[in-house]
């Protein structure tokens, strides 16, 4: 091609002009997505989604028809189901495994491997019965001692399970995970090939934490056969309704349906690709290359509506942004008051509005609306009016010793990305323009972020929130249990722990519920963080592909997918 | 230079590529060992994240990484095992050693930048030429202008605008994404090259004009040559030379630099384990890859030394 009629043509995209995003963290699951994203392209070319090619349900580049696209974010970190950390592979090992219990399109709980379970009445004993003829992918049967080896592997020390803490409910898991206990002590057992029993030493949402990739069985076999290689295909073998077909890394990761598991998959065969840069993503998805997308990259939600229609997929995700505050060091220790003050300063709706702006809501509470058997607890001023928080924070921050003649001196850290510059200047300016308060901002790349934010040294306000790993008040509530790893604010509160240990005796899930909510509510009146707004997951999905639901944890199966008209 | 010639020449010749190798193996073990501290030295590391593992479970990992060592024992580890030609395993990616993701995406990154360094000499040679031919003319300034504007735009511009009008708009190829086939790696290859393109070209102009007004050319023209007889067999030779010096760091440019355009595409290149590597602070794979990229620059560099010792002999007893 003629570089001169090449630049020619370049000058006239140039007007319909993008700004490219780098890149992308994929290590807060949602909100860290792009760094530097603009609008990718101009209205004027939102109808190259609208006429589509003549077979919708292939886009235009892939020839193999009846494969579905699905953008996944970054290159998933590991498919050793134990050792998933993240949400890139937790997707793929949805398709690939189940566990004893799944959920449904809209995230209800429905039986996997299990038919049924149930529960003691004391809430301490679950036994889980398995269905008839459970089969690997490799045709072998699969028993519940399988099953029960396959969990004890998940808790040894050198498998180093990321989401193992959250079972320190069941007997001797904390113990086994820590190497004090052989893992043949582990709570669970097989007592006949078709029936799993967890021991419990306390109650727990144990169906909602065995949706979590380390419930999976791993075949063993397989482990000790080819040792971290065991995931690669024609290795791994997995028991849900897709088996890996192939895996380039840092492209593309490819499933097929696996016959023998007992429901046929509508889509025979599911792409996912890594999609790194959300603002490629989208125009991946624009080109007709992508059926789904992972995320949506941050810009006008009016201009998004007008462009995509009934393609944006905007719902509630159970994820909560809030802003730490270090307890342990001055000016934040002991000063409930300034604690307060710098929170109702806060305009939550106007950062909703016109800083995040896809359909996040303001957070008034550290538990996000839609969780399972949960009435979320709410700040005393949640219902007033902004000037009327306004008025009271001044007030707060007098009583707390500061003036304007004194003004608060309060750094505010948070990881590098433009999001999240945008937001923490505009929680500055309300500090400063509501109080007085000088605000130092300070950003520091993301591995330097987490190490000083856990240490509690340096840190005074930082950012801070979480994304459910389970739909469990009680996962978002244990960051500020005394001893919890991820307590940055370094919550030291006998009573707040009181309550915890109350709820987790509790009998019923209802009386769980409500001994969580009293926890949550002593957390709020500490005013340990700023709740700032609940996330929402964002995609984009073909008119053609039916099926995807929201739901709150954000999880789409692909085997509740289908091509509608085309798909068989 | 006559056979005999270079016979005469072939010993001290041997003794010249013998103390190259060794100093390119000094020069990629001091560069091992640099990055290995400097990396070490940056706060953070690969097991940082925002949920940490009990103190129990950190110790066997670290155990298992030998971090549980002093710093200059894991160095000895390290070095010991890369001797054996182990890189290690990936911290961020547990299911693949560095030796194997290296291995996949090494490949990649040379096919595209290869055929993206070779678009640029096919094309901005001929375009220098042409240039430096019609030099003060409006087709030399058009020329120069459109190769200013290609070096001055970023690839984080020209990539999604490529994508935007051949994938979006226009749907010819795949707006990102790789099956190995060259449909996706048309955009990539193009985006990779344009840059080099224009400079080719802008260098190609400059050199040629420079040889055209020398002294022995004036002679020849004075003879009676044609342009064209004077500039493929008397100019053209010398006036590549920058061009061919230049090929060594827009090789490894092409090959090495190009994490951006690999985000961008989605393409599995090695450029992109760099930043990932750096960010995620997985030491093996960084490493891995300095000593991957350190050792095909000088492979580079020796090649390109080579060719232009038989285009210019002058250069002959300086390798």
């Amino acid at each position: 091609m003629k570089p001169a009629l090449f630049l020619l043509l370049l000058a006239w995209t140039v007007t319909s002009a993008a700004h490219a995003a780098p890149s992308r963290s994929g290590l807060l699951a949602q909100d860290g997505l792009a760094l530097r994203a603009g609008s990718a392209v101009r209205t004027r070319f939102a109808s190259a989604v609208s006429r589509d090619s003549p077979h919708p349900s292939q886009p235009n580049n892939h020839p193999t028809p009846l494969t579905l696209q699905r953008g996944n974010g970054p290159e998933p970190s590991t498919l050793d189901a134990h050792r998933c950390p993240e949400v890139a592979c937790g997707n793929i090992l949805r398709d690939l495994y189940e566990g004893l219990v799944a959920e449904d399109a809209r995230g209800r709980l429905i039986p996997g491997m299990a038919e049924r379970w149930q529960v003691s009445t004391d809430g301490r004993v679950w036994t889980f019965h398995l269905r008839e003829s459970l089969r690997w992918s490799n045709g072998e049967a699969l028993t519940a001692g399988h099953i029960v080896a396959s969990f004890r592997r998940a808790f040894s020390p050198a498998t180093a399970a990321p989401f193992a803490v959250h079972f320190d409910a069941v007997d001797n898991a904390a113990l086994v995970q820590r190497g004090k206990l052989p893992p043949e002590r582990l709570g669970i057992s097989a007592p006949d090939p078709r029936t799993i029993v967890f021991r419990l030493s306390r109650s727990a949402a144990l169906p909602q934490l065995l949706l979590l990739p380390i419930g999976y069985p791993v075949y063993l076999p397989a482990l000790r056969e080819f040792g971290p290689q065991h995931t690669r295909p024609g290795h791994l073998v997995s028991n849900g309704a897709y088996r890996l077909r192939a895996w380039t890394p840092q492209a593309s990761l490819t499933l097929e349906r696996n016959n023998r598991y007992r429901d046929r998959a509508p889509i025979g065969r599911i792409n996912f690709l890594v999609t790194e840069d959300a603002a490629s993503e989208l125009q991946r998805f624009q080109a007709g290359d992508l059926h789904i997308t992972e995320t949506v990259p941050p810009q006008a939600l009016p201009q998004l509506r007008k462009r995509f229609g009934t393609q944006l997929r905007i719902s509630p995700y159970l994820g909560t942004m809030w802003l730490g505050l270090n307890l342990t060091r001055p000016p934040l220790r002991g000063n409930v008051a300034l604690r307060e003050a710098l929170s109702l300063a806060v305009d939550r709706d106007k950062l909703t509005r016109y800083i995040t702006g896809l359909g996040e809501t303001p957070a008034y509470g550290v538990v996000p609306p839609g969780v399972a058997d949960y009435r979320p607890a709410l700040l005393p001023w949640a219902k007033a009016t902004q000037v009327q928080r306004e008025r009271l924070a001044r007030q707060r921050y007098q009583q707390a010793g500061y003036s304007q003649a004194s003004p608060l001196q309060i750094e505010l850290r948070y990881n590098t990305s433009t999001p999240h510059r945008r937001m923490n200047l505009a929680i500055a300016a309300m500090w400063r323009e509501v109080l007085g308060a000088r605000v130092t901002l300070r950003n520091e790349e993301w591995k330097v972020f987490v190490g000083n934010r856990a240490q509690r040294v340096i840190t005074q306000a930082f950012r801070g929130g979480w994304i459910a790993d389970v739909n469990d008040p009680r996962n978002f509530l244990a960051n500020f249990e005394s001893g919890s790893v991820t307590n940055w604010s370094g919550v030291d509160d006998p009573q707040f722990d009181a309550l915890l240990r109350a709820a987790d005796n509790a009998s019923s899930p209802e009386l769980r519920g409500r001994g969580l909510q009293r926890a949550e509510t002593r957390l709020l009146a500490q005013h340990a963080v700023i709740p700032i707004y609940f996330y929402t997951s964002k995609h984009l999905v073909r008119p053609e592909v039916e099926g995807f639901e929201a739901n709150a944890l954000d999880h789409h199966a692909s085997r509740f997918l289908r091509f509608g008209g085309v798909g068989r | 230079m006559s056979a005999n010639g270079i016979a005469a020449k072939a010993a001290p010749t041997v003794r010249l590529w013998v103390a190259r190798v060794a100093e390119a193996v000094v020069t990629l073990w001091l560069l091992a060992t640099l990055c290995f501290f400097l990396l070490r030295a940056a706060p953070g590391g690969p097991f940082d994240a925002e949920k940490s593992a009990p103190p129990e479970v950190q110790a066997a990992i670290d155990a298992q990484y030998h971090f549980d060592q002093p710093l200059l024992s894991q160095y000895g580890h390290w070095l010991g095992d890369v001797l054996r030609g182990d890189l290690g395993p990936s911290f961020q990616y547990p299911d693949y050693s560095v030796n194997e993701l290296i291995a996949a995406s090494l490949p990649v990154s040379l096919v595209n930048g290869g055929l993206a360094l070779l678009l640029a000499l096919g094309i901005g040679i001929p375009l220098g030429v042409w240039a430096a031919l019609r030099a003060g003319r409006w087709t030399d300034r058009l020329l120069m202008f459109g190769a200013s504007l290609g070096l001055a735009m970023p690839k984080f511009v020209v990539a999604p605008l490529l994508i935007l009008l051949f994938a979006v708009t226009l749907r010819w190829l795949p707006a990102g994404g790789w099956d190995g086939g060259w449909r996706s790696a048309v955009l990539p290859i193009i985006a990779l090259s344009l840059p080099n393109l224009a400079y080719c070209a802008r260098l190609t102009r400059g050199s040629l004009l420079e040889v055209l007004g020398a002294d022995y050319l004036q002679a020849a023209r004075g003879r009676g040559l044609s342009e064209w007889r004077l500039l493929l067999a008397h100019a053209l030779k010398p006036g590549l030379l920058p061009v061919i010096a230049w090929l060594s760091p827009a090789l490894i440019n092409v090959v090495s630099g190009s994490a951006v355009v690999e985000q961008v595409f989605g393409i599995p290149g090695i450029g992109r384990y760099f930043v990932q590597g750096a960010l995620n602070r997985d030491y093996t794979l960084v490493l891995g890859v300095v000593l991957v990229i350190g050792a095909a620059i000088v492979l580079i560099n020796a090649a390109i030394d080579l060719l232009r010792s038989y285009l210019d002999p002058r250069l002959r007893d300086n390798l």
